[in-house]
């Protein structure tokens, strides 16, 4: 055990940033906590890394207590989000910086810098200054100059959200070479779930200052614990489900459902992958419904599908050789079906959704983005995508009057939304 | 991330001919002001400084001499030699860039961690830390040099108080140390406000970054705060050096009468002796001399800074991190 933290507490005035946290970390591991902005992720890492006193709870390292060690003192690294590189001090000066701190002798801290540069294949910029340097550039320098210290655990807030696209995408590879081929544990903190997906040993989800589950990028994704997990870490159909007889319906519909799972007390919703559902009549679970909304996304192709009882679903096909022309169009009838393996059941607490709307009145009309995204729930009705970008955007996508809110009580959404 | 450079389309934009003429009248005014207040004068001080005395209104003889219709330049650098020479005039201008180097060092002793602490406290705080900073400026300067009298005078202010804590009175008044003090006192907000300026503008993630690296307070303070503050330091250091260099009123009334500063040589020479051209040279040697020492101070410094930032050991000096025990 590398780092356990056990009930860590952090409160600004009266908000609170962390709620009692509990997290254990593992030698040599990329962990990745990955929450929106306001989740408390960076007031995590700033907790680890000294910048902020917890209020309660305790973090230690190697069991050594680090609660009420200053930053300098803690074996422990930050590369910062804006890299913070000192730019009166050259790339080797910058790199060497920690080194200097520890009075390591002056050959020791030549050949570290030279070893540093090597791994961020920055060799030959010793002598620039961060500003001469390009935004990756800097990017690998301040990895450098983290990682020279040779720390017990590395925290790197939000490395690649100031590159591009394309470099962050070839850089997130090169991240999780580098850290296996120097086996520093990390603590990666990001808003972008395919970066999480794709860089992670392990994901925290964190929300509203609690994690809210830990584990593999498969079991997070596969089977996320809670409908927040679920829209979060990629898109999920969410349709309110009953059991009858043991069995498992859609109730406005009237459609039994053949799972993988247990089933489970009831009430539970039922999660479904856009990319696990198909069109036409191949899986065992089967549902109509009419096309509403066609979106071409290059790689796929992602169709809204209304049906009987008003619920939109998403469905997501990469786009193969061949595939997408001969697709349905907009307005056409479809059946979509999948399999007993795609269903993931969430046994949510029915929230009082309702009260809270009602008591919003007339500021409920616009539901912008932050508060459906901070709320998770919120009044989103059967299909709503849990990615970011449909946060984002805050367009009332399902959102149509008539919808039914999805759940056992079952209240209706009036056109006030 | 700073871009300091201008963009193509700003460039291209500038470069075009309806613009430059807009900006050409907008660049007159101060060029204008420049030449009538600056060059001019300057130019009219540098031409007595090369005449010759001699009694009369005003008390030099013309530089360019008529014989018939044809000029005749008489221009003598007797004045500059004589200034040259002289140990008074030396020993004049050695003492002015002494008081003036010492109260620089003092303003920017005092200067820096007040600055610090404004740039450092809490946002509301700020504004009105600055305006203490600079409320002694709503009152005369004069007003406030006479107030440092009061204070400093045998039977002062300071002398009661000391007296009251059954201490020896201190001769404060007509000394050095009353000089130094009202210097001081006089040019520290001009030595503050453009550290401030330096140290708000401090990214406070440089600051983590260099505790989070494993250095102590004082050694990011050495390593981080301070070098990137340094050109706050130059401003401010400029600000308070040039006028004290030339100060005249402070060291009249406080200073003791064997304080011989340039301004009040200036002044004799100008008023007591009327020896306009001699007064003129020390004026013209003055303005050099606040122009090369400062320029020389900076070029040493910042050859300094070049020769150390090449390797690992930046700031050789100022990291004792890298000073090998």
């Amino acid at each position: 055990m590398l780092l356990r933290i056990e009930g860590l507490t952090v409160r600004y005035g009266t908000t609170v940033a962390l709620h009692g946290l509990d997290l254990s970390l593992e030698s040599g591991e990329l962990f990745v906590l990955l929450g929106a902005s306001g989740s408390g992720k960076t007031t995590l890492l700033r907790a680890i890394a000294g910048f902020i006193q917890p209020d309660a709870g305790r973090i230690a390292l190697d069991g050594t207590e680090l609660a009420g060690l200053p930053p300098h003192r803690r074996p422990v690294n930050t590369m910062f989000q804006s890299y913070a590189l000192f730019p009166h001090m050259s790339v080797a000066a910058n790199i060497s910086f920690g080194l200097r701190q520890q009075r390591r002798p002056r050959a020791e801290i030549a050949a570290r810098v030279a070893e540093m540069l090597a791994l961020v294949r920055l060799e030959g910029f010793a002598a620039r200054r961060p500003h001469q340097l390009s935004g990756g550039q800097q990017q690998r320098v301040a990895l450098a100059r983290a990682l020279a210290p040779n720390p017990r655990l590395l925290l790197l807030d939000e490395p690649l959200s100031a590159l591009d696209r394309n470099l962050r995408m070839e850089t997130r590879g090169e991240l999780v070479r580098l850290q296996k081929r120097v086996g520093t544990s990390f603590i990666l903190v990001t808003h972008d779930q395919q970066e999480a997906l794709s860089m992670a040993d392990r994901i925290g989800v964190m929300h509203e200052g609690r994690l809210l589950q830990v584990g593999t990028p498969e079991e997070v994704y596969e089977r996320p614990a809670s409908r927040f997990v679920a829209e979060f870490l990629g898109a999920a159909n969410i349709l309110p489900v009953e059991v009858r007889d043991g069995v498992l319906v859609l109730p406005r519909l009237g459609v039994t459902v053949r799972t993988a799972m247990p089933v489970p007390p009831v009430p539970a919703l039922l999660a479904l992958r856009p990319e696990r559902v198909r069109i036409g009549n191949g899986a065992v679970n089967v549902v109509d419904g009419v096309v509403v909304e066609r979106a071409y996304a290059g790689e796929a192709l992602t169709h809204s599908v209304r049906l009987a009882d008003g619920t939109e679903m998403r469905v997501t096909q990469a786009l193969h050789d061949g595939l997408g022309a001969e697709q349905p169009e907009v307005g056409a009838k479809v059946t979509l079906s999948w399999q007993p393996e795609a269903c993931i059941l969430l046994q949510e607490k029915p929230l009082p959704r309702c009260a809270v709307r009602a008591g919003r009145g007339r500021a409920a009309k616009r539901i912008d983005a932050k508060a459906r995204s901070a709320e998770g729930e919120g009044d989103r009705v059967g299909t709503e995508p849990g990615d970011r970008a449909g946060m984002e955007q805050g367009d009332p996508v399902g959102i149509e009057p008539g919808d039914q809110v999805g759940t056992e009580q079952g209240h209706r959404v009036s056109t006030e939304f | 991330m700073l871009r300091t450079s201008t963009s193509p389309a700003l460039r291209e934009e500038r470069s075009a001919g309806e613009v430059s003429a807009g900006r050409g009248l907008v660049l007159a005014i101060p060029w204008t002001w420049l030449v009538l207040f600056l060059l001019l004068p300057t130019a009219i001080v540098l031409k007595i400084a090369l005449s010759q005395p001699a009694d009369g209104v005003p008390p030099y003889a013309p530089l360019l001499h008529w014989i018939g219709r044809i000029p005749h330049l008489r221009a003598t650098a007797d004045n500059f030699a004589l200034i040259l020479t002289d140990p008074l005039y030396r020993g004049a201008f050695l003492h002015s860039l002494r008081v003036a180097g010492l109260s620089t060092l003092i303003c920017l002793l005092i200067g820096y961690p007040m600055a610090l602490a404004i740039a450092r406290a809490p946002e509301r705080r700020r504004n009105p830390l600055l305006l203490a900073l600079m409320l002694p400026f709503w009152t005369g300067f004069l007003m406030r040099i006479n107030a440092w009298i009061g204070l400093l005078q045998d039977n002062g202010w300071i002398n009661t108080v000391l007296e009251f804590c059954h201490l020896a009175p201190v001769r404060l008044l007509y000394t050095d140390t009353a000089m130094y003090i009202a210097i001081v006192y006089t040019y520290l907000p001009f030595m503050v406000l453009p550290l401030y300026a330096r140290l708000t503008r401090l990214d406070p993630a440089l600051l983590e970054a260099a505790s989070d690296l494993g250095a102590p307070p004082w050694r990011t303070f050495l390593s981080v705060t301070l070098p990137l503050s340094l050109p706050g330091v130059w401003a401010g250091a400029l600000l308070v050096f040039i006028p004290a260099v030339g100060e005249y009123v402070i060291p009249e009334l406080l200073g003791g009468p064997q304080a011989q500063l340039i301004g009040r040589v200036l002044w004799n020479e100008f008023f007591e002796n009327r020896d306009w051209p001699t007064a003129s040279a020390l004026a013209c040697i003055l303005l050099v001399l606040l122009l090369v020492v400062p320029l020389t101070a900076w070029a040493v410094a910042s050859m300094l800074m070049r020769a150390t930032s090449k390797g690992p050991s930046v700031m050789a000096g100022l990291d004792p991190a890298i000073v090998r025990p």
